[in-house]
């Protein structure tokens, strides 16, 4: 797994490494912290899969394996940034304070949204692969002209790697040195697509050809995933311009819960990737360096549990909307077309959500 | 100084920059808009007037151009964006169809997609191909978009405008052919109800609904018909989606016969959709079948023909003969 061109400041075995750019800056209880996020997210992930297979949600994009890309970045985040997600950043979202049971909202299918984007500075899930950093390097533009010290954090995955959207926003970040940080979650697969069908060559290295840094890091190093990206967002926010980081990791798990990976992939793949897991080489680095006693990580594992059993009687209770809200939002004013069909609703007596 | 002449490009021009001085927020973004002033010069020394951060010359990729302005409208502010012509919309129909319609409902209501697309379309300058097209139907058909077109210098000065005060995004057709021609712009009233249907000519025997370019050609025809000693009702559309049904109703109910003028094909149009709404509100009261005279189903031609496929006032007289002579 070493990888000279990886930035990795602690190996699948839970043991630091040096690296001559990068070191870790957090202290044991920080270190901590991002062992919480991931034991959580990790949990509250397996729990809507669990929903999904109970007919409860009618999807779900686990993040199995990814949690480090996410928590990483997640963390290093300032509270005035802003994020532009895909439907898979459930890491972001817990980090940014989005409630467990608002990320559920658009699996559920009650909603095409699920939160506040204003109140936690993350913007709604964006299926279209690609679209959402293009709105990313705009709203960059905004923080450019408002002469604000904020940075914008945007992902894709391997797979929108080969869009068109992506590669424009790269254009534009570069042409106007806008502030935000590209993060690519190279998990090898989009959906059956295998990674060598979309790139011939590393995808960090696409950045220096439009004219800025990539820099590739290992996408299950939470240490070394919230360095990196703390140093671009800090330079994004000074005017340094963008910076695309290509996270390597891999999906564990299936794409969503529609999809069946024993078809296209081989389980000694997946083996491989078992081993360098996220979350077990923190927990081995803050038994053997900080000497933290297993108490502690049975109050994450029991804080987990809650919540996951939370999150499900939220989802449950989560009811049908009533038909009429349908037409909410669609339009900032009035609109005849709109007010027509509400009315035609009421007069077919559709009133209530439990049908 | 209440009102000046100017052509429909200098009104637009006037417009945008009373929009920019009103709100700080307003933004132009587009191909070519700064220095050279946009390939019809519709912001002309709006960059040497408010700067290259309101004025933004885009890279050359339409989805860019509009993806940004969803995420610059996100940050709160207004953008304009200038797509250079109908023809090239197209790689940019992905942002306004998933994002800048959507972004509203897909937040809850939080996010607002203020913002125009402005959009010179339809034909008859003599272009070669993709510069002539009449995309409208598409984005009509796109709920959480509104379409308007313009037809003279005052609705122009005064559309601009409220177009971009508008809380939602508003795609913006200007008909390319009249950019040149001049008229009157009040530049102290707005027109009342500017979004909506307006009678440009009285008439008693047949309505003929226009929008953009096709207003002045159903003009022209009303002037001939009135030598035959017909009477046609010329009605400016405006807004395209949604659109007035009541300015139309009234028409239609007083004049029994309706034809529709448009440069696009027939075929789920503008044209056919309020055909369809008048058919159900007007039924008892018309006398004929509603008709369409639009462009033919085939793409744009080589503009040596575009006289043959654009509506001309021979086509649009042939149309009311029809409706007059139906049934008997």
């Amino acid at each position: 797994m070493i990888d000279e061109e990886l930035v990795q400041l602690l190996t699948p075995e839970g043991e630091r490494v040096a690296h001559p750019e990068y070191e870790s800056t957090l202290s044991g209880e920080e270190i901590f912290g991002l062992y919480r996020d991931m034991t959580i997210v990790r949990r509250l992930c397996n729990e809507s899969t669990s929903l999904q297979r109970q007919g409860q949600l009618a999807l779900w994009a686990p993040i199995q394996g990814q949690e480090a890309c996410q928590i990483g970045p997640g963390r290093a985040l300032a509270p005035m940034d802003f994020t532009f997600p895909t439907y898979r950043e459930h890491g972001i979202a817990w980090c940014r304070g989005v409630e467990p049971k608002e990320m559920l909202r658009l699996f559920r299918a009650v909603s095409n949204g699920g939160w506040d984007p204003y109140k936690y500075r993350h913007s709604v899930p964006t299926i279209v692969l690609g679209n959402q950093a293009l709105n990313a390097v705009g709203y960059a533009m905004g923080i450019q002209r408002d002469g604000a010290e904020e940075a914008v954090l945007t992902f894709f995955g391997d797979g929108a790697s080969s869009q068109g959207d992506v590669l424009e926003s790269f254009v534009w970040a570069a042409s106007f040195n806008a502030p935000v940080v590209f993060l690519c979650q190279n998990n090898q697969w989009g959906i059956s697509t295998p990674m060598s069908v979309q790139s011939k060559i590393p995808l960090y290295h696409r950045a220096h050809g439009f004219g800025f840094p990539g820099i590739r890091v290992d996408g299950n190093d939470v240490l070394a995933m919230y360095e990196v990206s703390k140093r671009a967002l800090e330079n994004a926010r000074v005017g340094g311009g963008p910076t695309l980081i290509e996270a390597y990791t891999y999906r564990l798990g299936a794409h969503t819960t529609s999809d069946d990976p024993t078809r296209y992939r081989i389980d000694a793949e997946v083996e491989v990737w078992r081993h360098r897991d996220p979350i077990e080489r923190v927990k081995s680095l803050l038994v053997h360096e900080y000497k933290m006693k297993q108490s502690r990580f049975d109050e994450v594992a029991e804080e987990a549990e809650k919540l996951a059993l939370q999150l499900r009687e939220d989802v449950l209770a989560m009811d049908r909307p009533d038909p009429i809200t349908m037409f909410d939002n669609v339009y900032a004013d009035m609109h005849p077309l709109i007010e027509e069909g509400r009315q035609e609703m009421i007069d077919l007596g559709v009133t209530g959500g439990a049908h | 100084m209440a009102t000046k002449t100017m052509t429909m490009a200098k009104a637009l021009n006037e417009g945008l920059r009373r929009a920019m001085e009103e709100n700080k927020k307003v933004l132009l973004i587009g191909e070519d808009i700064g220095k050279l002033g946009g390939v019809f010069r519709i912001t002309d020394g709006l960059q040497k007037d408010f700067g290259e951060d309101r004025v933004i010359d885009a890279p050359l990729a339409e989805s860019a151009i509009v993806g940004t302005s969803v995420g610059l409208a996100i940050r709160g502010y207004r953008p304009v964006v200038e797509m250079q012509f109908d023809g090239f919309v197209y790689p940019a129909f992905d942002q306004i169809v998933s994002q800048v319609a959507k972004l509203r409902k897909r937040s809850d209501g939080h996010y607002t997609m203020g913002m125009v697309i402005r959009l010179p379309f339809q034909g008859g300058i003599g272009a070669i191909e993709h510069h002539s097209e009449s995309p409208e139907g598409y984005f009509a058909a796109t709920a959480g978009l509104r379409v308007v077109s313009c037809s003279t210098p005052n609705d122009a000065y005064w559309m601009i405008q409220e177009s971009i005060k508008h809380d939602d995004p508003v795609i913006f057709c200007e008909p390319k052919s009249r950019y040149w021609e001049k008229g009157e712009v009040d530049l102290d009233n707005p027109p009342a109800n500017i979004f909506d249907a307006v009678v440009r000519r009285e008439g008693t025997d047949v309505t003929v609904i226009a929008y953009g370019a096709t207003v002045k050609t159903a003009l022209r025809a009303a002037d001939t018909a009135a030598v035959e000693g017909t009477s046609l009702e010329v009605i400016d559309l405006r807004g395209l989606s949604p659109f007035d049904t009541a300015t139309l109703e009234a028409s239609v109910k007083k004049t029994g016969r309706v034809v529709f003028v448009q440069e696009a094909p027939l075929t789920a149009s503008i044209g056919s959709d309020v055909i369809r709404q008048l058919t159900e509100k007007c039924f008892y009261s018309l006398q004929a079948p509603g008709l369409v005279v639009g462009g033919y189903h085939v793409p744009y031609p080589p503009t040596r023909i575009e006289e043959d496929y654009r509506p001309t006032v021979d086509r649009i007289l042939d149309g009311v003969d029809r409706v007059i002579g139906f049934g008997s």
